[in-house]
């Protein structure tokens, strides 16, 4: 990879974040019986998963589904390759549901924007929320995380790798500089 | 996978184009379960349908999956235009690009006409079925049905069943499931098998023989209308008695589980029968829903503008 790559989060520093996330979203929802979590393709999948071993381990019941943002994404016409689909799955009914987006990084807010639009063709859940692992300052839509593992400002030229092992063969959260091309 | 401006054929797609629509469309599936059918792909974008020979069937099919993805679309109404007038195709097309279309599907009944129109717009251009010539759409959903049946279509065996020689179905469907690994056959009336089959298309000339070959599904052609009145067959009575799939034959495909397809509109009493269409394993139905999301797949692939 051309450009420097540099740790930002350790495996146990991302281990710990996994476990801090899960325990936020338990904190903030006292009264529930149930909590949904919704990852956004690709590595919001594996992350919420993760959440979701945490809070089943505290004996709550968790919903997993999935989201492919690709359709909603305002820059679509612009990638050079169409990306192949992976289709949301969303199995349980999300009315009246509080459900809680989950994405490996937030910077600019528009890749929930668009998590957003395709969560509300489901239904219309309760509340919905939004757990990162990497909040990156830089946003350029008013939309915010209510739980993040970590906050961090770069500068305009890098990039905030995050890596699992269930898709990337090991765990990393990284700063690349020069980001690689789409 | 790299955008492609037009879909003129099966011909011209890569495996792994073939692949891709494919693999997409099911996601694109999905979407019908839903409340909101919806996603906004091509919001901002135009669609428009000209269909020189009349169809309701694909070109509704074309136009709910174009506004599934949120495009807007548009029908070129020939019957009141001014083709009938004496415009020429080309004239036609100068018109739309200068309407900035981002999209044309087009049916015609002479084979090559939407390679003409896409040479000479920056629009996509889609082929809805030019004369002899090819169906891809047809074909691809064709293929994405099978596929939900047989995960692997390697090795399949299908026996397509009419007018072989006449029909743009038959050329596209053929070759999508000869390109995905399958076996095809032939059953046709003398008059309507090609002059020239490949040699690996086993032709037949009655039932019997084309049973004993052991296919897994049988593809039945529409007896075309205008056909029934050349002298390529008896009358419509003896292509039943013949080549249409009678209550017997059905009787033979359930007593195996073949499956049955066919691309509609059908003709009952020629082709196939009220047992035919009731067959509990008869995907006809399931055909025309996969339409839509196969035409969306396509949709979203095609890129206007984008190098040939």
């Amino acid at each position: 990879m051309p450009g420097n790559e540099r740790t930002l989060l350790t495996q146990a520093q991302m281990a710990d974040g996994v476990k801090a996330l899960a325990e936020g979203i338990r904190a903030a929802n006292p009264d529930a019986e149930s909590i949904a979590l919704v990852g956004v393709f690709t590595r919001g999948v594996p992350l919420a998963k993760r959440i979701a071993a945490e809070i089943e381990k505290a004996g709550l019941k968790v919903f997993v589904g999935t989201i492919d943002i690709t359709q909603y994404r305002d820059d679509l016409n612009t990638f050079q390759m169409v990306p192949k689909l992976e289709g949301s799955d969303i199995a349980f009914d999300i009315d009246d549901l509080n459900v809680v987006l989950v994405d490996e990084v937030i910077y600019t807010g528009r890749s929930v924007r668009a998590a957003l639009d395709e969560l509300l063709n489901f239904g219309r859940p309760k509340r919905v929320q939004l757990a990162v692992l990497v909040d990156r300052c830089g946003r350029e839509l008013p939309v915010q995380p209510d739980f993040s593992a970590l906050k961090v400002t770069l500068a305009p030229g890098e990039r905030v790798a995050v890596r699992f092992e269930e898709v990337d063969g090991q765990d990393a959260c990284t700063v690349q500089t020069q980001a690689p091309a789409r | 996978m790299t955008p492609r401006k037009d879909l003129l054929d099966i011909a011209s797609l890569t495996d792994e184009e073939i692949s891709f629509v494919l693999d997409n469309a099911g996601p694109f599936k999905d979407l019908f379960k839903r409340s909101v059918k919806k996603v906004p792909t091509l919001k901002g974008q135009t669609v428009l349908t000209l269909f020189y020979e009349p169809s309701t069937r694909t070109r509704s099919s074309f136009e709910v999956a174009a506004s599934r993805l949120s495009a807007d679309v548009t029908h070129f109404d020939i019957e009141s235009s001014s083709v009938v007038k004496g415009e020429s195709v080309l004239d036609t097309v100068e018109t739309l690009e200068a309407m900035r279309v981002d999209y044309i599907v087009v049916r015609h009944k002479q084979s090559g006409t939407p390679n003409l129109i896409a040479k000479n717009t920056r629009a996509s251009v889609i082929n809805a079925g030019d004369g002899w010539h090819a169906h891809p759409t047809q074909a691809l959903l064709d293929a994405f049905t099978l596929r939900e049946i047989h995960k692997d279509l390697r090795g399949c065996r299908a026996l397509i069943v009419g007018d072989i020689q006449h029909s743009r179905v038959a050329r596209s469907t053929s070759l999508i499931f000869r390109r995905l690994g399958m076996q095809v056959a032939y059953l046709a009336p003398g008059s309507m098998m090609p002059r020239e089959v490949p040699q690996e298309i086993p032709q037949f000339g009655n039932w019997t023989d084309a049973f004993d070959w052991k296919p897994d599904v049988i593809y039945l052609l529409r007896v075309q209308g205008e056909r029934l009145d050349e002298p390529l067959i008896p009358s419509p009575a003896e292509y039943h008695r013949n080549y249409g799939l009678t209550d017997e034959r059905v009787k033979v495909l359930r007593e195996r589980g073949l499956h049955l397809m066919h691309p509609g509109p059908v003709n009952r009493g020629v082709e196939i029968t009220d047992a035919g269409m009731n067959y509990e394993k008869c995907l006809i139905n399931q055909q025309v829903e996969n339409g839509i999301a196969v035409r969306m797949s396509v949709l979203y692939w095609l890129r206007p503008g984008a190098a040939e």
